[in-house]
């Protein structure tokens, strides 16, 4: 490798050290290199090797334009979040955290103890669901449609009247699906909104009315899930899709609510 | 327990996890916009990543664009 520099993933407790070592034994990160464990004080950092040319600055403008690629890193970055999740808490970092040796990670690390611990206690046995809403198409009135219109004013009314229709059946979902919301962040440690998704991105036609990340304990899973499906059934106007668990990425920076 | 409204397609248990396929999408949505920010070397700094994303996001809709003219 011409010029070495490290990726790196998650950091956690120094303490959990042989047991994040053992469960990445085996495990390829990005660029399908071994992942490994760098030790300092208190808190220690998942990292693997990769390639500067590939994830230096120039380099990674030229491949975060080619999602194929950010595809690629994302799956292999959460594969490691993942494994090291199983056996312990960590905070995860954003996508493509690079630092030039051993001696950097270290010392950026140093840097953000105090954030890093806080955000390790907020994690700490918790696990992240993910809940989507999506409002149901709103009944087939259409048919009436198909008849001869007999006068302009006719058609008129008729559009309007559908139009009228479409926008109560948007309010009432978006209603919906705030109250999911709020019933759903009561029973969890923090909550956060996403922007809905592209119907292209999601695949689904539906309009997606709810994206929502919920952190709980790893313990009150089923009650999370025994919720949406109450909430489900409470609004037959939306399809819920419940995702996770998740490692906690949602909850390990920026700004959740 | 009526869960009828709900996607059965993928049943939400942590068992499966490992065995499924992540919607990319999904994925992104958290890889993207969150985590912690360890200010790295290769200073893809804070406005560097704004920049990249824009990037990103103009790339994903013209994906999404050719994906349409595909369905057309």
């Amino acid at each position: 490798m011409a010029e070495p520099g490290r990726y790196v993933y998650a950091v956690c407790r120094a303490g959990d050290r042989a047991e994040v070592t053992d469960a990445l034994t085996g495990v390829r990160g990005v660029a399908d290199a071994p992942v490994g464990v760098l030790d300092h004080a208190t808190l220690c950092a998942v990292v693997s090797e990769v390639d500067l040319a590939e994830y230096g600055e120039d380099g990674l403008r030229r491949n975060l334009e080619d999602l194929g690629w950010v595809e690629r890193v994302a799956r292999a970055h959460d594969h490691v979040v993942g494994a090291v999740s199983t056996v312990t808490t960590c905070a995860p970092l954003r996508l493509v955290t690079i630092c030039s040796d051993d001696d950097s990670v270290r010392a950026k690390v140093d840097a953000q103890r105090d954030e890093l611990e806080r955000t390790l206690t907020l994690l700490d046995g918790r696990v992240e669901h993910g809940v989507k809403a999506y409002a149901a198409e709103p009944g087939a009135t259409a048919a009436a449609g198909v008849a001869d219109e007999p006068t302009g004013t006719a058609y008129l009314m008729r559009r309007r009247q559908e139009t009228a229709t479409r926008e109560a059946a948007d309010q009432a979902a978006a209603d919906a699906a705030d109250e999911v919301h709020t019933q759903l962040r009561e029973l969890a440690i923090a909550s956060r909104r996403y922007p809905p998704q592209d119907k292209r991105l999601s695949g689904r036609r539906e309009r997606m009315v709810l994206n929502g990340a919920y952190l709980v304990d790893r313990s009150a899973t089923p009650e999370l899930e025994q919720a949406v499906a109450v909430l489900a059934e409470r609004h037959p106007q939306l399809e819920l899709e419940l995702t996770g668990p998740w490692p906690p990425y949602s909850f390990a920076g920026g700004e959740p609510s | 327990m009526t869960t009828q409204a709900m996607r059965t397609t993928e049943p939400p248990r942590a068992s499966d996890r490992p065995q499924r396929e992540i919607a990319l999408v999904d994925l992104l949505d958290r890889l993207l916009g969150t985590g912690v920010v360890l200010a790295g070397d290769i200073t893809i700094s804070l406005a560097g990543v704004d920049l990249v994303l824009i990037k990103l996001r103009a790339l994903i809709m013209s994906v999404r664009d050719e994906m349409e003219e595909a369905e057309r």
